[in-house]
């Protein structure tokens, strides 16, 4: 999940950075998206 | 269909749950508010039976409903739901309705016939509580014996060959530092690891102040959640800690990272109140009643209360603020029943963006019912004052140390 | 298991599949696990799949474009892994 302030102003992208930008098209373009059962807010 | 508004295509599933959902994922059902304990900080207010508690046949009816919506399971709660005579009998019904089903208890009813039996079945899944891993800490929350009976569960439930059932903790100040205890405990039992959340919900707002985590622990929780998560459920109580991590969402904890009320969960109190979810008991969050609003499925799709919900909400004075995709503002039980602003920041911002408002005036909503035990009770709650003397050895502290 | 476009493939027994807007959610009772089927029309070729002679056939009979044929089918893929869908044993 990427927040409002992704890199600094004044560092280039590191390859993590661009390495997670990467990873997220990825799931956005994938069609199926995994999560697990016990992992929504709300079930005790 | 969901009257909803337009929502986008494709995208991240957690942009298309905030919109909501056609059924509930999952949801919490509490069967009765009868139980036999009286721990200081349930979110029910739990305690004495409400006489207008749904019927066998009301249950089985709402049971027909998930059916049909293909609700994936339910997590049955209550009060204490093994009290309900007719419980087995509705654990059997939700089976054989395609409703998978995991139960909350305190382990007293868990006989080593039940446990076989449990172990048996298919698609029923058991969560033991547990708040201490001595029960020098347990018995102070709980009640006195009540660490002995959910270890003699657990015991039952390995004995008869049940695997990766629960063991579910409510983190409080008094147990942050037993979380490898817990784990071991969870190890020993061939039992999943839980850590939740405590809210200030039910009786939890009388005890919140002096239970909650303090800030350097909520670090030590992260930390340890970080390190152990992939083997650690939390049922995404934490998400409001991922602010804790760095700006790029990297240190997120796993989970929806979102609030899942009335979108993605809700709950079914015992006389048919649905509320939006089982921290959030209280009128501002009651969506309907199934005797007379049509029904679950009806409730579901078209309370005004859900549908608000499902509407882009507005984060207010959290949006501008660096961790906000992290932690989505908190949660909204704990912020309404601190008495804080919903569209504010969580009572337990890790930025201390909240420790103004909880040192000031703020009007507490107490909760909208209450069944608490008026009377003693049996198993009653051990006071802390004990915490002064260290036990002599660990054998002081449970009988069963030295099977463990 | 690479899905290949000649085989004969089917939804898990264990699996319920529920449709909603932006596509559906599949639930494996057995396995727990949850995945989310984020466009409508995938849903149709995994709900054509059991009856379709294969992969190709079920592509086909829910329309999916030429170009969208590799991204179909690199979903299926995933499906597969998680055992959403299994192969279909000859009878």
């Amino acid at each position: 999940m990427t927040g409002p302030e992704t890199t600094s102003p004044t560092s280039p992208t590191s390859p993590q950075q661009a390495e997670d930008v990467e990873q997220e098209a990825l799931v956005e373009d994938a069609l199926v998206e995994e999560i697990s059962i016990d992992g929504m807010c709300g079930v005790y | 269909m969901t009257i909803a508004v337009e929502r986008p295509q494709g995208g991240r599933l957690v942009d298309q749950f905030e919109y909501g959902l056609d059924a509930p994922i999952c949801l919490t059902w509490e069967l009765t508010y009868a139980c036999n304990l009286a721990c200081v900080h349930c979110l029910s207010s739990s305690g004495r039976r409400d006489p207008r508690e749904l019927s066998t046949d009301e249950c089985k009816a709402l049971m027909d409903e998930f059916e049909r919506m293909q609700v994936f399971y339910v997590n049955i709660g209550g009060g204490e739901p093994t009290v309900r005579p007719d419980f087995w009998e509705l654990l059997d019904y939700a089976v054989a309705h395609h409703v998978g089903v995991k139960f909350s208890t305190n382990g007293f009813r868990i006989t080593p016939e039940r446990a076989e039996r449990l172990a048996a079945t298919d698609y029923v899944d058991v969560q033991i509580s547990l708040d201490g891993a001595t029960a020098e800490v347990n018995d102070a929350v709980r009640g006195q014996g009540t660490y002995d009976a959910a270890l003699r569960a657990m015991a039952n439930l390995r004995a008869a060959g049940m695997k990766d059932f629960k063991l579910s903790v409510v983190c409080t100040r008094h147990n942050i530092g037993q979380l490898d205890e817990f784990k071991a405990i969870a190890d020993t039992y061939g039992a999943q690891l839980r850590l939740t959340r405590l809210r200030p919900s039910g009786r939890g707002a009388d005890v919140w102040d002096e239970l909650h985590p303090l800030p350097h622990q909520q670090r030590e929780l992260y930390d340890w959640l970080v390190a152990n998560g992939d083997q650690v459920l939390t049922g995404d109580s934490f998400f409001h800690l991922s602010a804790y991590g760095p700006a790029d969402g990297s240190g997120t904890l796993p989970g929806l990272n979102l609030c899942g009320a009335g979108r993605v969960v809700c709950l079914v109190d015992p006389v048919g109140d649905v509320y939006a979810c089982p921290f959030a008991i209280h009128d501002q969050f009651l969506a309907g009643n199934l005797r007379e609003d049509g029904g679950f499925d009806t409730i579901w799709k078209t309370a005004p209360l859900f549908l608000d919900l499902r509407s882009p909400q507005t984060g207010g004075a959290c949006t501008q603020c660096s961790a906000y995709d992290s932690c989505r503002g908190g949660c909204m039980a704990a912020k309404f029943f601190t008495g804080l602003p919903l569209d504010g920041p969580d009572p337990e911002c890790v930025k201390g963006n909240s420790e103004t408002a909880l040192a000031g005036d703020r009007e507490r909503p107490g909760s909208s019912q209450d069944h608490s035990h008026t009377g003693t009770v049996r198993n009653a709650p051990v006071p802390l004052t004990l915490l002064r003397t260290r036990p002599v050895s660990a054998c002081d502290e449970s009988p069963l140390v030295s099977q463990q | 298991m690479p899905v290949l476009p000649g085989a004969a493939w089917e939804l898990s027994p264990s699996v319920s599949l529920r449709p909603e807007p932006f596509g559906a959610l599949a639930y494996d009772f057995v396995t727990r696990k949850l995945s989310f089927l984020k466009s409508p029309m995938l849903v149709d070729v995994v709900r054509r799949l059991g009856d379709a002679a294969d992969v190709e056939d079920a592509l086909l009979g829910a329309g999916v474009p030429a170009a969208e044929r590799d991204r179909y089918v690199a979903a299926l893929g995933r499906l597969a892994a998680s055992g959403i869908i299994r192969e279909r044993v000859p009878a």
